[in-house]
């Protein structure tokens, strides 16, 4: 490997060959400012447009300054990061971008997490010596993602995400000059567009321009409404991650204090999506296990690989653009409407109640959570198996509005009978996870023998294709895991093409799964944050007493009074679906 | 060339196809028909002949009777006089404006005299249509030469010997360029054609691949011969249809003849090239952009390095030369590097083709070796200022360029010495301004056309133009103010400093010139609220002058707005806050009763 040597603010510093500045000095522990540019290390992820020129530094014998984000350090180059003229520069480029953005941030969802605002503070702005035209766009509101491009600063993350990680091809810069702004092609509204919804768009947007629909005032309603009984339930990924919105490490579980601020917020019952996790795997786990037994039995019919159906984001993405092998992924639900589907037919039941008394409320990792509980096939008569749900954002903020010093809650224990959850229902909120519980159990099932030892390491990690192969009492199982649509992309194509010889694939559409979702706490760029709290889920499966989803006694006994059997006629109405042809 | 006695050339750029050349054409040919003249006479519509100020031009060959300002009316008498009868029509003729003589050959009127056409060779001299009229004169002789007796290494050699730099405005060395995409390892190169001319007023490119387009693909040709490539592409902006045309009817003939294709000219080399057509966005010139346009991406710059040259067209090794650069290719192989390096300065050889615009006499397309000086291009070519006034400055290299002063009138034009004066090569462009231009008004002219091509990826210059151009006109409003002046300049040098192509780092150079040439101007703007040239209409009065008044009421009749009062006899009045300065009274004073204060 050959090295350079080079010299940042007269420090010595030796990279190798094909550093960039910004990494050289980065190495020094120099930090030059960036905007538009963000790396996810380790994830493949990387925006550096060279668009927003605030890291511009002064390179001795160049002529103007060079963008330290995309400038190869080469050797023998004498970097100044921080002479006047490159300072001024900076500066002015900065106030540049303040005069064409609104100065509405005491009111901004984004404020106090918005990059612009911290490097405006971080530069020491404190005037904007430039004023003008500022540039006007139509806010754009579609079931999961709003885009309020007035605040776009053109850094074209989103276009990155939504191009060459996710490949759904919706974002692109459209006019020119000044007027420039994304937007979907012909600036179509999104809702017209074949965006999934994923919201990785708004997880990267160092500005309010994209972000999710907020439904606080909503839930808020209902929890204030005396005729209405209201259940909540909380995905896997969002006790990973909560506790960043209020100052907490990155990695910390708070599932105890997340049950205490529900409940302290006023809802009626506390349960867990990871219940409904345990209860996909049920259903999923035995649809794999009839495929294969088809499979094996020489039933040419069958569709072989399955692949996983949880992500409401995915499930969009192949109606758009892989109808075709629309016959493909499990039926099954996912987790949230499996659970609003119980709550409001077994649960209801239970208390006696009209499922419209009933309101269900998620909170999900996710944005386009928003727009599955939407969805026509998930409600009965006109009244929606679950009725909200919100980020984990946005229930920080329902925190913090209703008074809950969260820090210095108590831990406590989620209601039941939809509470109760094994380690496999928690581990969903990672990559991975779903195909390592649905191991867990369909190896018992098909085995019949139990499993020596429930961690399957082989099927973690953060790459974004995984595959391994699993021994299913001599059986060779071949699983393949992607996670970010461009991967599962990949996959589909193979599929499409005859040429996969996975038996079953699990995908989620974000980086990392859920731990990622476009509703989880900023990451800015670090993917540190995504790693511990991946961590943090596993941590969690590993305290757990129960492992397996089918050992959740709460499951086995939701089967034996109400349900049957897994794929049973009433399983069948409550807990599986069908696909559309979006293309 | 022909077997005919004589040849009408008809001058067939789009200049004078906007004159009817075309209705004159017709004419001849029907004419020809008509008086029996089939076996005698050929008509021939060539390329651009770059006097398009005297348009439509025809030319007489044999005997080179160069007619001007031809309507197809006259078509009669040039056949039966002057072909016929051997007689010279002298009211068709060119008049020496110092001399009133006529003059029949252009080789001795000014606008050629100084001239010396490389690039522009055969522009006016064949039938672009017609590959044997350029084979006729030393066309593909070049490539011939290459394939037969040159290894690429030579040929490459030879290019970088001649001196020859990128005519497109970077100046960037060309063989140098090609040296570097050759040696890039590569199982696919592509050689590309930048034909996207986009500067107001520039028709260089143009000119060429619709007077000569064999050139061009000759040179590609030779390009692909030596960087290793079997793939051309021409990004060409539609607006161009007559260029389009050319070009395509000369690939065909190419392919046809073997020049293109597989084995070309017996040798073990096969190239095609294929068209690409662009949608005219300015931004596209720069070499990045065109290439994302070429692959169907937004048209918008990405830095460099990597540069094309290693990591171009789909990611592959990739040499992206501007029209006139691969016109000069073919003369430089059969003339020899020497002698193209013997033409020009010390650091940039050979010619430059420039477009003469704005207040001169002779407006048009010129080509002379570097090194000429400004006067000698603007007063001897170029005829001098139009209606007698006063040279102010002199804007080169397009709207990314800089004004310059009568103190450069003598500056040799070459790349180094347009930079340093603050100004640039640029594609050629050549705009004349006198002393009725405003340089305020100028340069926010100039930064209304980039302003509106920036392709709005980086900051500065999405932002900052916009920033500069709102300073300009509130200067040019009257509502100036004393900092502004100073908030240009550093505005202007931090677009430069940081942003990401040579749009945005050129784009403030109008205004940094004019601030730095004509400071007074903007001091008059902004102290006195008073615009010198007259051009700002806020900062402009019109008003009567009570001594001069007759009463004659011919300005109170054709005011638009009623702003003016008057009886018959009596002296008039202008109502100042009606009055929407349209100058409409003072054009239709008699008197000079109406002055602008």
């Amino acid at each position: 490997m050959e090295m350079i040597n080079l010299k940042i603010d007269n420090k010595p510093v030796v990279v190798k060959k094909g550093t960039t500045i910004l990494e050289a000095a980065k190495s020094i522990g120099i930090h030059i400012p960036t905007l538009c540019y963000m790396k996810l290390d380790d994830l493949n992820i990387e925006n550096k447009p060279g668009g927003c020129r605030i890291c511009v530094v002064e390179v001795k014998g160049r002529k103007n300054l060079a963008p330290a984000c995309c400038t190869e350090a080469t050797d023998g180059m004498e970097i100044s990061s921080h002479t006047i003229r490159a300072i001024n520069a900076r500066r002015t480029v900065m106030e540049l971008i303040l005069s064409d953005h609104p100065s509405d941030c005491l009111v901004c969802p984004k404020s106090g997490k918005c990059d612009l605002q911290d490097l405006a503070q971080d530069l020491g702005i404190r005037e904007i010596h430039y004023k003008g035209e500022q540039s006007v766009y139509r806010e754009d509101t579609s079931p999961a993602i709003i885009r309020e491009i007035n605040k776009c600063i053109l850094c074209r993350r989103c276009e990155m995400m939504c191009n060459e990680v996710q490949t759904v091809g919706v974002l692109s810069a459209i006019n020119r000059g000044f007027y420039a702004v994304v937007a979907p092609a012909f600036e179509m509204n999104l809702d017209h567009s074949v965006c999934t919804y994923c919201g990785q768009c708004v997880a990267v947007c160092p500005t309010g321009a994209l972000t999710e629909v907020d439904q606080t005032a909503a839930v808020v309603r209902a929890l204030y409404d005396p005729s209405k009984t209201v259940v909540v339930q909380t995905a896997p990924a969002v006790r990973a991650a909560l506790g960043e919105e209020f100052g907490m490490e990155p990695g910390t579980l708070v599932t105890g204090k997340l049950v205490a601020a529900l409940r302290r917020l006023g809802f009626d019952h506390v349960f867990d999506t990871d219940f409904a996790a345990d209860l996909t795997i049920m259903e999923e786990g035995a649809e794999i296990l009839n495929r294969l037994k088809r499979h094996l039995e020489g039933d040419k019919t069958v569709k072989l690989p399955i692949l996983t159906s949880c992500c409401p984001a995915w499930v969009k993405f192949f109606e758009h653009q892989f109808p075709d092998l629309k016959e493909i992924p499990s039926t099954a639900r996912s987790p949230q409407q499996m659970f609003g589907s119980i709550a409001k037919s077994y649960f209801a039941e239970k208390l006696n109640k009209k499922r419209e008394d009933l309101v269900v409320v998620s909170i999900m990792p996710c944005v386009a959570k928003k727009y599955e509980c939407g969805r026509d096939e998930f409600s009965v008569n006109g009244n929606p198996d679950v009725d909200y749900a919100i980020t984990t954002r946005e229930l920080a903020s329902l925190i913090k509005i209703s008074n809950i010093s969260f820090s210095s809650l108590p831990n406590e224990e989620f209601d039941q009978p939809l509470g109760e959850s094994s380690g496999a229902g928690v581990i969903f909120g990672t990559t991975g996870g779903v195909i390592e519980a649905a191991v867990r159990t369909a190896y018992e099932v098909y085995t019949g023998k139990e499993l020596s030892k429930v961690d399957f390491h082989e099927l973690r990690g953060m790459d974004g294709i995984r595959r391994a192969t699993i021994d299913f009492g001599g059986l060779p199982l071949n699983i393949g895991i992607a996670h970010g649509l461009g991967n599962a992309r990949t996959l589909l194509e193979e599929i499409r093409a005859g040429k996969s010889e996975y038996h079953a694939i699990e995908i989620m559409s974000c980086p990392g799964g859920c731990i990622g979702g476009g509703g989880q706490p900023y990451h800015h760029g670090n993917a540190d944050i995504l790693k511990k709290r991946q961590m943090a889920i596993y941590r969690e499966d590993s305290n757990k007493a129960i492992r397996k989803s089918h050992e959740n006694p709460y499951i086995i006994s939701l089967y034996r009074e109400y349900l049957g059997e897994p794929m049973s006629h009433k399983a069948h109405e409550l807990l599986h679906t069908k696909y559309f042809d979006r293309s | 060339m022909s077997e005919y006695n004589t040849q009408i050339l008809i001058c067939g750029g789009t200049g004078c196809q906007a004159s009817e050349s075309e209705e004159i054409g017709k004419s001849f040919r029907e004419l020809i028909g008509e008086l029996g003249l089939e076996d005698e006479v050929q008509v021939v519509v060539t390329g651009c002949f770059g006097f398009c100020e005297k348009g439509p031009i025809v030319k007489m060959m044999p005997d080179k009777t160069f007619y001007v300002h031809v309507t197809p009316a006259d078509t009669e008498e040039i056949l039966k006089e002057h072909v016929v009868k051997g007689r010279q029509i002298e009211r068709l003729l060119y008049k020496d404006p110092k001399t009133k003589q006529p003059v029949s050959d252009s080789q001795h009127m000014d606008f050629y005299k100084k001239q010396l056409r490389i690039a522009l060779r055969n522009c006016g001299f064949i039938d672009p249509e017609n590959i044997d009229e350029y084979i006729a004169r030393d066309g593909y002789m070049a490539l011939g030469k290459c394939l037969s007796e040159m290894t690429p290494e030579q040929v490459i050699e030879e290019v970088k010997k001649s001196g020859l730099r990128g005519r497109g405005g970077g100046g960037f060395p060309t063989g140098l360029k090609w040296e570097i995409t050759a040696k890039v390892p590569g199982d696919k190169k592509y050689v590309v054609c930048n034909a996207d001319e986009g500067d107001p007023g520039a028709f260089m490119d143009r000119s060429i691949l619709e007077g000569d387009p064999h050139s061009v693909i000759e040179a590609m040709a030779i390009n692909a011969y030596c960087t290793g490539s079997d793939h051309g592409l021409v990004y060409i902006r539609a607006e161009y249809p007559l260029a389009v045309a050319r070009l395509k009817t000369a690939l065909k003939q190419a392919r046809e003849y073997g020049l293109l294709g597989k084995g070309i000219l017996g040798a073990d080399f096969n190239f095609d090239i294929e068209i690409r057509y662009g949608a005219g966005a300015f931004v596209c010139g720069e070499e990045t952009a065109l290439i994302h346009s070429m692959e169907g991406l937004r048209g918008e710059p990405t830095f460099k390095p990597p540069f094309p040259s290693e990591h171009g067209y789909y990611g592959k090794p990739t040499n992206v030369n501007n029209v006139e650069t691969y016109a000069n290719i073919p003369v430089i192989i059969n003339k020899g590097a020497d002698w193209f390096a013997s033409i020009g300065t010390e650091k940039s050889k050979g010619t430059k083709v420039f477009a003469l615009a704005g207040a001169i006499n002779n407006v048009g397309l010129i080509e002379v070796p570097m090194g000429t000086t400004l006067r000698e291009v603007i007063y001897d070519i170029g005829g001098g200022i139009k209606g007698g006034k006063q040279f102010k400055a002199v804007q080169t290299g397009g709207p990314s360029g800089g004004m310059l002063t009568s103190e450069f009138l003598d500056t040799p034009i070459d790349y180094d010495n347009l930079l340093a004066a603050g100004s640039m090569m640029g594609s050629g462009g050549m705009i004349v301004l006198d002393e009725s231009d405003c340089m305020v008004a100028m340069a926010k002219f100039y930064l209304e056309f980039t302003l509106e091509e920036s392709c709005g990826k980086c900051s500065p210059c999405r932002i900052g133009n916009k920033r500069l151009y709102e300073i300009l006109e509130k200067i040019t409003e009257g509502k100036g103010e004393d900092a502004d002046i100073e908030r240009l300049k550093i505005l202007s040098h931090v677009i430069k400093d940081t942003s990401l192509c040579g749009l945005g780092q050129t784009s403030p150079n109008p205004v940094l010139s004019s601030i730095n040439y004509f400071i007074n101007e903007y001091d008059a703007h902004v102290k006195d609220h008073r615009c010198p040239a007259g051009q700002c209409k806020a900062l402009l009065r019109y008003e009567v002058v009570e001594d001069k008044c007759t009463g004659c009421t011919l300005c109170f009749r054709n005011c638009p707005v009623g702003a003016i009062t008057g009886e018959r006899r009596a002296v008039h009045y202008i109502d100042q806050s009606l009055c929407i300065k349209c100058g409409v009274c003072f054009d239709k004073c008699k008197f000079d009763a109406i002055v602008m204060v």
